[in-house]
């Protein structure tokens, strides 16, 4: 069974009298473990529809349905658990707490989860241990470099234990270093821990790593290559 | 975690906070100040009448007040002074002859309140002893002698030493006259007082005004403290229902109001106040959520709901306007405590300071409960002023947020 099933998917943006589809009648499943990468040039969709699989963006009509759950029929309320706790999101620009640590904003999540301090502890440290910053889990953002920082977003992310992450160009704001470090450790991830990654991208290094590959154009599904 | 997210966040911008935080210190500590300035002084005005013009309780003929009628006296004022001196509590009762009159010097005549005293048992009661500024409390002169006001002193052009003329209508209404020296001058913080004021021995005066040795219109009593006025005054009237016996708040009601009054215009004062800081800080939240609209729906989106959202820049508010509150209320009680001992000198103002009956001397005097009230209501000015910029916060999807750089 898929956990993620998506039918029909519209997105309809109404500015000044002039409708644009930024997304158009999509149908896709994702299979538990995938790491897919959605590409296409500017403008094709690519992270309206990340936010409408995210539950950020309400879709004009259609379906996410998420391990049986449709979540665009949850109230506001539940919609905002279900992202908290099954979907994990890594922004383009880090989007780090800067008044936190690396070890605070990875617990961030688990606080609002209302975890106990020990489940929350060891969490943190499995997971900073895990994207290779755990000599840095005390410092704040703005003492970290950018690949660093997109290190602790992707632990945050995995704080919650989600059913899958939702990375918006992960590494568009990283040299060619730190984008290699960072995909070997999603990559890492997914193949040890089966966690499912779907990411938008436009860098050919990260197509080059996914598994599966979607390309989006004018809002709609183009190909659909598995590799 | 969201009290320690709200802490750190206000010294994001150090200095944009620290510039609203010595806003609302200065604000504040003006506000506390000001109010221990004005509490100060019209508790000075208070135990000024008390101890020198009204005392805690006065007794009197029920009609003498209205009529200010020589016959109206406490025809059983002796023994009443003497069984109200035994009552606990009790610091001094003074047995007083008091007669509307006119006294006259060799240069001019004034209209005057003549009140005859036993000089022992007025010192028990006000400190017209400590108020002499010149001569000796009753002592020097043998015969007549007449304690004066220097506004007075001044108005008649008479020194110590000099005579003055007492002249009254006595019981039989004969107009009398009699001659007195002066044996004092005292000066008080009300100069109208001592305008209008003088003392002489009871006895002196009883012959004048040919009334009996134990007669007496006004029996003024001093208790220990503010708090047992009503206990002893209602010992009084068991004593005696017959007078009228009243304590210094319904003597002269205006000082009762003068306390509801200034308390009123301290909290209409700290309210004006906290109103303009009010909107500093509603601007300065505005920023601030303008400023981080993106981190805003970051959070909102890994599913921090709206009502904490809410929360967290209510909290960043009311931290950021507390820490200004408490540190302005700390630095005006401060200042107002050095004050309390030391005093601020208005002598530049004295005249009408003293035509107001106010000491130009002016004692900060602090309440505790005004210093929690302050403070309370700088939590509230906090509330009120986060509640906009939370609004604000809130109308974010966190799509859209996300989207803005």
């Amino acid at each position: 069974m898929s956990i993620i099933e998506i039918k029909n998917l519209t997105k309809i943006y109404d500015g000044a009298g002039l409708e644009v589809k930024a997304v158009n009648g999509i149908y896709l499943n994702f299979e538990k473990g995938e790491f897919a990468a959605i590409v296409g040039p500017s403008g094709s969709g690519k992270t309206t529809f990340l936010n409408l699989l995210g539950g950020l963006d309400s879709p004009t009509s259609g379906e996410v349905i998420v391990d049986g759950v449709d979540i665009w029929k949850l109230r506001s309320r539940k919609l905002i658990n279900f992202r908290m706790n099954h979907i994990g999101f890594v922004f383009q620009s880090y989007n780090l707490i800067p008044v936190l640590t690396a070890k605070e904003n990875v617990e961030f999540i688990m606080h609002l989860q209302g975890r106990s301090k020990r489940e929350r502890d060891a969490r943190t440290k499995e997971l900073l241990q895990a994207v290779g910053l755990a000599d840095r889990i005390n410092s704040r953002p703005n003492k970290l470099s950018g690949g660093q920082q997109q290190r602790v977003a992707v632990a945050r992310a995995l704080a919650s234990k989600p059913k899958f992450i939702l990375a918006d160009e992960p590494t568009a704001n990283l040299d060619s270093k730190s984008t290699e470090n960072l995909l070997d450790i999603m990559e890492k991830l997914n193949r040890e821990e089966n966690i499912t990654f779907i990411f938008s991208t436009h860098d050919a290094r990260v197509v080059k790593k996914a598994h599966r590959v979607i390309t989006m154009e004018d809002g709609k599904i183009v190909s659909d290559v598995t590799q | 975690m969201i009290w320690s997210i709200s802490w750190r966040n206000i010294w994001r911008n150090k200095v944009r906070s620290t510039v609203v935080i010595i806003a609302i210190t200065l604000g504040i500590s003006a506000g506390v100040f000001s109010t221990a300035f004005f509490t100060g002084m019209m508790n000075q005005r208070i135990e000024q009448v008390i101890s020198n013009e009204l005392s805690h309780i006065q007794i009197h003929h029920p009609d003498f007040r209205s009529t200010m009628e020589l016959g109206n006296y406490i025809s059983t004022g002796a023994e009443l002074t003497r069984k109200i001196a035994d009552i606990p509590g009790v610091k001094g009762v003074s047995n007083r002859i008091v007669i509307q009159s006119m006294i006259s010097s060799a240069e001019t005549a004034s209209g005057v309140k003549i009140v005859g005293v036993d000089p022992e048992d007025e010192k028990g009661v006000t400190d017209m002893e400590e108020n002499i500024i010149e001569g000796e409390y009753f002592n020097g002169i043998r015969s007549n002698p007449v304690l004066i006001g220097n506004k007075l002193a001044e108005k008649l052009k008479v020194k110590l030493r000099s005579k003055v003329v007492i002249t009254l209508q006595d019981l039989d209404n004969n107009i009398a006259g009699g001659a007195f020296r002066v044996v004092g001058i005292y000066k008080t913080p009300n100069s109208t007082y001592d305008e209008t004021t003088v003392f002489v021995r009871r006895g002196d005066i009883a012959r004048l005004a040919e009334l009996p040795d134990h007669a007496g219109h006004e029996i003024a009593i001093l208790v220990e403290n503010n708090e047992l006025v009503d206990t002893v005054q209602h010992q009084i009237i068991a004593m005696d229902g017959d007078l009228e016996i009243l304590n210094w708040k319904e003597l002269s009601p205006e000082m009762g109001y003068l306390t509801e009054v200034m308390d009123l215009y301290m909290y209409i004062f700290i309210i004006i106040i906290l109103f303009a800081l009010l909107f500093g800080i509603i601007n300065t939240m505005l920023m601030v959520v303008l400023e981080r609209v993106k981190e805003l729906g970051m959070l909102m989106a890994i599913g921090m709901n709206k009502q904490r959202v809410f929360n967290m820049i209510v909290l960043e508010t009311v931290l950021l306007t507390l820490v200004g509150g408490v540190v302005g209320t700390l630095a005006g009680s401060g200042l107002s405590k050095y004050f309390e001992t030391h005093a601020i000198d208005m002598s530049l103002w004295a005249e009408g300071y003293s035509q107001l009956g106010y000491d130009p001397r002016v004692f900060t005097s602090m309440d505790v409960n005004l210093m929690i009230t302050v403070i309370i209501m700088v939590l509230f000015t906090g509330i009120i002023a986060a509640i906009y910029p939370a609004y604000k916060a809130l109308k974010y999807d966190p799509a859209e947020a996300l989207r803005i750089e």
